[in-house]
């Protein structure tokens, strides 16, 4: 298992160990072994089908059974439930971005508790996403896929949770919106936020990252920093397929 | 003209009985995924709560109205956590043949001590009376069932549509692992759901006692009407559930007036109809 360059000075957030996880009868995550120090931005890098998102849900705790650890703030939190362990300060942005259809956009922005203080205000969000505030009375589906986006973030922002993940929060989005979204995540890592990050597109995670993990059949099979990058190009088509 | 006026009076009678159960059916529904058929045992526990509070603690029909949704509340929670919350997931069926079955022994239980007859339940004295508004005789107990029970409707409604509470349930309805996830305690709100939505139909049975008698199968009659009145109206909505209630109360009533002889089937051949025409019901959603 390949441990990738810690960066000096961050204590160890998230520390994921033998993680195995099964939906129904499948068994998806074989193994799944990564860590994350407070205010990195670490991602997720693998192809299809790989497992990152079980792998997120997994610390989300709401994949019905899993095995191994997740150590939180050096707490272990793999029986937990899931709604404990949003209020222990992680906070989750789906990848089909779960907008509320019958929740206008204020109630799916109001809807996440605050489980911390410290958390961005309003006023804060709506600077971050001034879409958000001339829809706040449109059906929450109403919004278009970049604002859906932009919602599905701005919410978990409200919380006071420090610790984000964000499954694929490009998918489907136009340039510019994408530019806006890398803007946004480089700007919560400037304060302070930590992240863990889901992307199929390498492109857009290389401009936001701090370290990768590579994940293959429900496996991490490699990592490295942001600044090995280059040295493991061919490493990385190989792995991606790209 | 006044039999017409009567017969109205009645039609509104029924429909606020209709709509509040049909509501707690509805909100059940959509929380719980649940075909209640409890509910109407439900229903008799609070008429007969209200019967054992005056006859046997003195306690009159007014402290009833919150006492025996309170106690029926609670007991439907303890059905939700020891029984209905194992079938989440599960096809419908299942849920529907226990809540059956919760019912068959519920109403067995009350008919082993209490017969099938009536036991009365007065009026409350503040209520008794009626009043002559010119072109009927309104009797003032019957007037206060369509107010207060139009009242509790909109006050549920109010409560889910308008409020971060019912934002937290609309939103858990939808995607319960989401709301989980958010740091929500669903199962929690779950079992509060179905204590809400059994605790309206108690206080149907409560105000339904003066007016109907208290009987161990006074549900059992009723909820064959209230589950015609829910395929018609559609499971998804609230709003939905309160108007057809009424106006299926209603349409009860001029049916007795103009045809008495399809009074007891009007809502069935409506029910008919509109699945022919739009299966989901009027206001529904695709299940």
């Amino acid at each position: 298992m390949a441990e990738a360059a810690a960066k000096p000075g961050g204590a160890e957030i998230l520390s994921v160990s033998d993680l195995q996880a099964w939906y129904g009868e499948s068994h998806i995550l074989h193994g799944i072994n990564f860590n994350v120090k407070a205010g990195e931005v670490v991602t997720l890098l693998g192809r299809n089908g790989a497992g990152k998102t079980t792998t997120l849900k997994s610390v989300m705790g709401i994949i019905g059974k899993r095995t191994g650890s997740i150590r939180f703030n050096n707490e272990d939190i793999i029986r937990a439930s899931s709604d404990r362990i949003a209020r222990m300060g992680i906070a989750f942005c789906p990848e089909e971005r779960g907008i509320f259809a019958s929740l206008d956009v204020r109630e799916n922005l109001l809807l996440p508790p605050i489980v911390r203080s410290g958390g961005l205000s309003l006023d804060q969000i709506f600077e971050l996403f001034p879409n958000l505030k001339e829809r706040l009375n449109s059906q929450g589906t109403k919004l278009s896929g970049g604002e859906q986006q932009m919602l599905a973030i701005a919410r978990i922002l409200r919380t006071g949770a420090r610790f984000l993940m964000l499954d694929e929060p490009t998918e489907g989005l136009a340039p510019v919106i994408i530019q806006q979204i890398g803007h946004t995540i480089a700007r919560l890592k400037s304060e302070g936020f930590t992240i863990l990050l889901v992307e199929q597109n390498f492109r857009f995670a290389s401009t936001v990252a701090d370290r990768y993990y590579i994940v293959e059949h429900g496996k991490v099979i490699d990592g490295f920093a942001n600044s090995e990058l280059s040295a493991n190009m061919d490493k990385l088509h190989t792995y991606l397929g790209v | 003209m006044q039999a017409l006026y009567a017969q109205l009076l009645v039609g509104l009678i029924n429909g606020s009985f209709y709509a509040l159960l049909s509501l707690g059916l509805a909100v059940i529904f959509g929380m719980l995924n649940i075909i209640n058929f409890a509910h109407g045992a439900l229903y008799m526990m609070g008429a007969f709560c209200a019967y054992f509070l005056l006859n046997l603690a003195g306690i009159g029909y007014w402290p009833a109205l919150i006492i025996a949704p309170i106690v029926v509340g609670i007991f439907g929670m303890i059905l939700e956590r020891t029984m209905l919350q194992w079938l989440s997931g599960l096809d419908h069926l299942y849920g529907l043949l226990l809540t059956f079955g919760i019912a068959l022994i519920v109403q067995g239980v009350f008919q082993n001590y209490f017969g099938s007859s009536g036991l009365p339940y007065a009026i409350p004295d503040e209520l008794k009376g009626g009043m002559n508004l010119g072109f009927m005789f309104l009797p003032i107990y019957r007037g206060w069932v369509v107010v207060f029970s139009l009242v509790v409707c909109l006050a549920t409604w109010f409560l889910i549509e308008k409020t971060r509470l019912g934002a937290n349930l609309r939103a858990a309805t939808e995607n319960p692992t989401l709301v989980r996830a958010f740091g929500i305690n669903v199962p929690r709100m779950i079992t509060l759901t179905y204590g809400l939505g059994v605790g309206l139909a108690a206080l149907a049975g409560v105000l339904s006692a003066p007016i109907n008698q208290v009987r161990p199968l006074m549900g059992a009659d009723l909820i064959i009407v209230v589950f015609a009145v829910v395929v018609i109206g559609g499971m998804g909505s609230i709003m939905g559930s309160i108007i057809t209630g009424f106006a299926l109360g209603v349409i009860e009533g001029l049916t007795k007036y103009f045809y008495p002889e399809a009074s007891n089937t009007v809502v069935f051949v409506l029910m008919v109809l509109v699945l022919l025409v739009k299966p989901t019901g009027l206001t529904g959603r695709a299940a």
